[in-house]
């Protein structure tokens, strides 16, 4: 055990549906004011994870400990109600037959009714709706309700809290604004959070740190940095961002060479868009010989940058985008180069494995 | 607070409800406190109890209890209940539940004068575990405009000859009286020739399900003739005395038409054995006109007469079947199954 | 409320208070209570089967059971089909078209679910039957010999229990039609749909589960049936049981054959689950959505409206206006005087056992069904699944297993120094209400779970996060969402309470004599002119819960009512 307890520990979690291994054998752990973002594909594993957490399923196997008590340990359980650990979904979560203040008073329990009170204003204050507390939910926006839901949530002052996709029904710009607004929510009360989500943008975004899950275990758990740039395999640097990979040979690729100091035996390198840089053959004035050998074979516009997909001279693909002063156009020869400051990162093919 | 105090109240109402439901229920099972001298009857007769049953208190001051209900299904809640039945008296409207009840050993045998007295040795049970009360006789009735004179039944048997193919209505045979009246002509005419019969009865009839349809068909012409018991044609003729159908007992010239009984016993468990037998003795014969005449029936005690209607549209008397009824009582399984087998339904 | 346990720091395990593992445990102990109460009585009765009687078993088979099998089977599809046919037509009608009367009709036409069958059946055959007014008028326009159809027919038993039985299936088609086809509707319409066919492939398959369940409870009352099928000479398996059970006075054998109506149903329950298939229709609450009725005229409006009338007065008006026809006939007739008199003891005891009867398996009901939503869903599954035996059994089966369990309960009691007083243990209100229970608690569990499977499991899950204990969540949270369905399962169980007939007849108490025993006093005398005054009170106090039930359909969607009520009291 660590000399301070964690607000969440999970040893080796199990769990089985039928044949279907949903957890297998998870481990992570969680500071006393650390917001985690847990990531992965649907299925993987992460909603079960939640709910195991949340004391919804039971473990079939291992441990789960919130600050230093053991609330499942494969046998027993401790039922939900005594965990202290709020919950946020998707939707389906106020209660329609209830105002918004009386949702929020649910959860406060012996306290005097002037306390009670207190606390639902403050929950109130704390997403920005104050003098709501008399509506009923079906007179609320989309963002309004999960809004209330967090509020919620935080009001009786969880040890815990868990958001199970919060913004997934929301639209794309409201999402945005109510991410920030929980993470500082979270933050101003100092609530520690597991943050499931699909969206690795999301992920990155709100995450101390990012849990990366693929078929009931845990692929990587690190900093979003890390995750983003360092990530352990094909699968972890696909998922969480755009990327290519090429093969390596003696300690390097067609691209240039490859930092292996975090995996030596690594078969493959991972090419970010934002890590190449191409140039077209007719401004390419400096170079002779093999200047037009890299070719654009397709281009799709994001906005603020064009996104291409470039041949290289040896076969393989890789992505890269450019700025929209300067388009090209698919056929377009040219040569793609490593951006300066970048570098080729070695990870893990496990599909080879 | 506020969240405590409703959810208390909330809990205090589902207690308040749950307290008036238990309330309620001990209220109900306990309004059988007894005062004075009381008697329970299980009956499977609900005729006219009432008034019978005060007038009973009223000479000797013994409260009667009375439960109605179906004839077997009150034998096997008796049975179910064994020694903690709350039954002294079970009471049925034929014999064969009466025969069944005392070879499940469900009566006590009475040492009655007053009932061996007036009840016939036929109408009464071995060692007088059960007595019949009232007579009800199973007979042929007929459409007088559509059945010539000389073509006027005279026995069951007759009915299965292929003159009468599609002039009869017969009752269906999940009724005890159909079983009754098939039980006898088995213990008349053994399996063989009382198969014939009521094969020929099936082939002849349309098969009813109430005493009182096959009276109306046989009025409305849907019929010719057919078989009931006496009291509703009685019941009919109360009502409309020009009701176009006729009575006539069958086998005057033999064995006698076909009766059965409506009677009871004392319960071996009886908790008042001493007013069952009373109540028993008194319908035996004080009561005997006041029990059976609401309902048209014939009196077992000779003693007594038949009310007015019966008396002038059927006769005083007539030639009975002294088959024993718990001989009969006992072959009703076997009647049912030869129903089966010849196919009336 | 000791939640504090959970975040003490520094200890090993979690420790609960007493209070909380009874909460815990509480609620699958609680379910199978509640399935072991119902299985019992109907499990002394099948001890009989470990030794079958193989005589009478080749008997029935060389007899009547291949009849009373084939007319079961025809029975059985052929009422299902007529409420299929009658019952979503209706609620179609009904729920999409507006049409004059359509608000009223719309209510009305669940009254028929008050008229007892046996009453109907013994209506049918003194208005229809040869001797009946209809056919002598008709045989003096046509002469003697002029064709009718045969009223004491198979087919007119169907006709008869189509026409009580069909409101299950519109109620709960009309209910699923208000809480959810809507924008599927509008979506085929908009695809190019015409309005039957955005029905009939769109709506109709929507509604299946509804309409599975509503026609499960139909077949159910029908198969249990052993009276109203005798006045039409139609022989099943459950006239059968009673046959050998009366007439050879053989109960081993006729429990031995109830198993074959207990096969029936559950032929039926199987049935019903590939009908429901896997569907699960429920919507997120606060977003149900019901058809937008549109305006009908014209003739189109006429034709509505009087299709629905015809349909009431075939079920419900003129029966009762027969009924009401013979009451005052009697009324008049001065010989009966004495009876009358007893009339308020019996409606007394009536709405009482109707009540207890309806209070204890709704309880009963939001137990079990919570208990599936709190507990191990596979196990107290199972326990939900065994309550519905005892709806699948004729009542007077239920009865005398009733009366075994109770005495064998008792005998156990006494051997442990604890005898009941008296004979609490049978014949008392107590026994009764316990053999009604067993026999209603399936249709009351039904439309509970209906109405939870309508909450979502997250509100559930956020509910118990939020520290709440699975009591105040029953309490607070599904009561008041499913409280359309709940109030449904009352209305239904207080509805079949009040018309039960066998159960009441065999176990009540000295002098606790109902309104239907006197109905069948009277009826199975032939007295049936008699019998009309109890019959019509059954009636018209079964419309009472009817009207309320109807209120419900009538209010535009289901979570409106929350709402309203809230706004009502704030």
């Amino acid at each position: 055990m660590s000399e301070m307890a964690e607000a969440l520990q999970a040893e080796d979690a199990v769990k089985r549906f039928g044949s279907v291994t949903a957890l297998d054998g998870v481990s992570l752990d969680l500071g006393s004011d650390e917001l985690l973002a847990l990531v992965g594909p649907s299925g993987c594993g992460k909603s079960t994870l939640l709910r195991a957490i949340a004391g919804l399923v039971s473990l079939d196997g291992g441990r789960l400990t919130l600050n230093g008590t053991v609330v499942d340990d494969g046998q027993r359980r401790l039922p939900p109600e005594h965990r202290r650990v709020g919950l946020v979904f998707q939707e389906h979560s106020l209660f329609p037959h209830l105002t918004v203040s009386k949702n929020i008073v649910f959860g406060i329990r012996d306290e005097s009714r002037g306390e009670a009170k207190r606390r639902v204003d403050e929950a109130l204050e704390l997403v920005e709706l104050s003098g709501y507390g008399d509506r009923f939910p079906h007179e609320l926006s989309g963002g309004e309700r999960q809004r209330v839901s967090l509020a919620r949530a935080l009001a009786p002052r969880p040890a815990l809290l868990l958001l199970d996709e919060p913004f997934a029904s929301l639209d794309p710009n409201l999402r945005v604004q109510l991410r920030g607004d929980v993470v500082a929510a979270l933050r101003a009360t100092k609530t520690p959070a597991v943050f499931v989500t699909h969206e690795q943008t999301e992920a990155l975004a709100v995450g101390d740190r990012v849990a990366v899950m693929r078929a009931g275990k845990i692929e990587q758990l690190a900093s979003p940095e890390e995750i983003f740039h360092r990530p352990t395999n094909r699968f972890v640097a696909a998922f969480m961002g755009e990327a290519a990979f090429l093969p390596i040979e003696a300690g390097t690729t067609t691209l240039g060479a490859v930092d292996m100091s975090h995996r030596r035996s690594a078969t493959i390198a991972m090419v970010r868009p934002d890590d190449v840089l191409f140039t077209p053959a007719a401004v390419d004035s400096g170079h002779h010989g093999d200047f037009s050998d890299d070719e654009i074979v397709a281009s799709e516009f994001r906005g603020a940058t064009w996104y291409y997909t470039v041949k290289l001279s040896d076969g393989n693909q890789v992505y890269a985008v450019g700025s929209h002063l300067d388009p090209h156009e698919v056929g377009d020869r040219g040569r793609l180069e490593m951006m300066p400051g970048h570098r080729l990162i070695a990870v893990a093919d496990e599909t080879q494995a | 607070m506020n969240q405590h105090l409703s959810s208390r109240k909330v809990r205090g109402r589902v207690a308040t409800w749950f307290g008036l439901a238990i309330g309620l229920t001990l209220a109900i099972a306990g309004c059988s406190g007894e005062d004075g001298p009381v008697v329970r009857v299980y009956s499977g007769r609900h005729y006219d109890l009432e008034q019978a049953f005060d007038q009973f208190t009223e000479e000797t001051g013994i409260e009667v209890e009375f439960l109605t209900g179906t004839d077997a299904e009150l034998r096997e809640r008796i049975e179910a209940e064994g020694d903690e039945t709350a039954a002294d008296v079970y009471m049925t409207v034929d014999a064969g539940n009466l025969a069944t009840a005392d070879a499940q050993g469900l009566f006590t045998p009475l040492d009655s004068d007053v009932l061996d007295a007036a009840v016939p040795a036929s109408l009464r049970g071995p060692e007088g575990s059960w007595y019949g009360l009232t007579i009800r006789a199973r007979t042929i009735v007929y459409n007088p405009e559509r059945v010539a004179t000389d073509e006027v039944p005279t026995t069951y048997e007759e009915l299965a000859d292929p003159a009468w193919e599609g002039r009869l209505c017969l009752r269906n045979s999940s009724n005890i009286y159909t079983q009754s009246l098939v039980a006898s002509l088995l213990a008349h005419h053994g399996e063989e020739e009382a198969t014939r019969i009521v094969a020929g009865w099936t082939a002849n009839a349309e098969i009813m399900e109430k005493d009182s349809l096959i009276l109306a068909s046989i009025a409305a012409g849907e019929c010719d003739a057919g078989i009931t018991n006496h009291y509703y044609l009685a019941r009919e003729l109360e009502e409309d005395a020009d009701f176009p159908v006729e009575l006539t007992w069958a086998h005057q010239d033999g064995r006698g038409v076909h009766v059965n009984v409506s009677g009871g016993g004392v319960t071996k468990y009886a908790a008042h054995p001493e007013e069952a037998q009373q109540l028993l003795e008194w319908l035996a014969t004080d009561g005997q006109s006041l029990f059976v005449d609401g309902n048209h029936e014939y009196p077992v005690n000779p003693e007594a007469k038949p009310v007015a209607l019966i008396a002038e549209n059927f006769g005083e008397s007539f030639v009975m079947d002294e088959l024993d009824a718990s001989i009969f009582g006992g072959l009703n399984a076997d009647a049912v199954r030869l129903m089966d087998e010849v196919g009336y339904r | 409320m000791n939640s504090a346990a959970v975040a003490d720091r520094g200890e090993g395990k979690a420790r609960l208070g007493l209070g909380d593992r009874l909460s815990l445990i509480g609620w699958p102990v609680a379910a199978w209570l509640a399935a072991l109460a119902v299985v019992a009585p109907v499990a002394f009765l099948s001890t009989s089967l470990l030794d079958p009687n193989t005589e009478v078993w080749a008997h029935q088979w060389n007899t009547r059971l291949p009849g009373q099998l084939y007319q079961t089977a025809v029975l059985l599809a052929g009422v299902s089909i007529g409420t299929l046919i009658i019952g979503c037509s209706l609620a179609w009608l009904t729920g999409a078209y507006r049409f004059p009367g359509s608000r009223l009709l719309g209510w009305m036409l669940v009254a028929p679910l008050a008229m007892p069958s046996y009453v109907l059946g013994f209506l049918t055959l003194s208005v229809f039957g040869f001797p009946g007014p209809i056919q002598t008028r008709w045989r003096a326009m046509f002469g003697q010999d002029a064709w009718f159809p045969d009223v004491r027919s198979l087919g007119a038993a169907i006709v008869v229990f189509t026409v009580v039985l069909y409101p299950y299936v519109y109620l709960l088609a009309r209910a699923a039609l208000r809480d959810q086809a809507g924008s599927s509707y509008e979506v085929a319409r908009s695809l190019g749909a015409g309005p039957v066919e955005a029905a009939v492939r769109v709506v109709l398959p929507l509604l299946r589960p509804a309409i599975a369940a509503g026609t499960a409870v139909v077949m159910m009352e029908t198969l249990t049936d052993f009276g109203t099928v005798q006045y039409f000479s139609v022989d099943t398996v459950s006239v059968g049981v009673f046959r050998i059970w009366r007439g050879t006075f053989d109960r081993d054998a006729a429990s031995e054959f109830a198993t074959l109506v207990l096969a029936f149903a559950l032929l039926v329950i199987g049935l019903e689950r590939i009908l429901r298939g896997r569907a699960r229709f429920g919507q997120a609450a606060g977003e149900a959505a019901g058809i937008e009725p549109r305006q009908l005229t014209g003739a189109k409006a006429v034709a509505a409206t009087l299709t629905c009338v015809s349909v009431l007065v075939l079920a419900f008006a003129g029966p009762a206006i027969q009924l009401l026809v013979w009451a005052l006939q009697e009324a008049a007739d001065p010989k009966r005087a004495s009876l009358t008199e007893r009339y308020f003891g019996f409606l007394q005891n009536s709405l009482i056992l109707a009540s207890v009867t309806a209070a204890v398996c709704v309880s009963t009901a939001l137990v079990v069904v919570n208990a599936r939503r709190f507990g191990s869903r596979r196990s107290t599954g199972v326990a939900t699944r065994l309550t519905a035996v005892g709806y699948a059994v004729p009542g007077p089966v239920v009865a005398i297993g009733v009366i075994l369990a109770l005495v064998a309960l008792d005998r156990v009691l006494e051997s442990l120094g604890l005898g009941l007083p008296g004979t609490v243990a049978t014949g008392s209100f107590l026994a009764l209400a316990y053999a009604y229970v067993v026999r209603l608690l399936a249709p009351g569990i039904n439309a509970v779970e209906a109405g939870l499977d309508q909450v979502h499991p997250d509100m559930t899950a956020t509910a118990r996060s939020l520290g709440r204990r699975p009591l105040d969540i029953a309490g607070r949270i599904h009561l008041p969402l499913s409280r359309t369905s709940v109030i449904t399962a009352t209305v239904l169980v207080a509805i079949d309470a009040l018309k039960e007939l066998p159960i009441v007849l065999l176990l009540r108490p000295f002098g606790f004599d109902t309104l239907s025993v006197w109905t069948y006093n009277l009826a199975s005398e032939s007295l049936f002119k008699q019998a009309a005054l109890p019959a019509l009170t059954i009636v018209v106090v079964a419309l009472i819960p009817v009207a309320l039930l109807s209120r419900q359909i009538s209010q535009p969607s289901g979570v409106a009512s929350p709402r309203q009520s809230a706004a009502r009291s704030g």
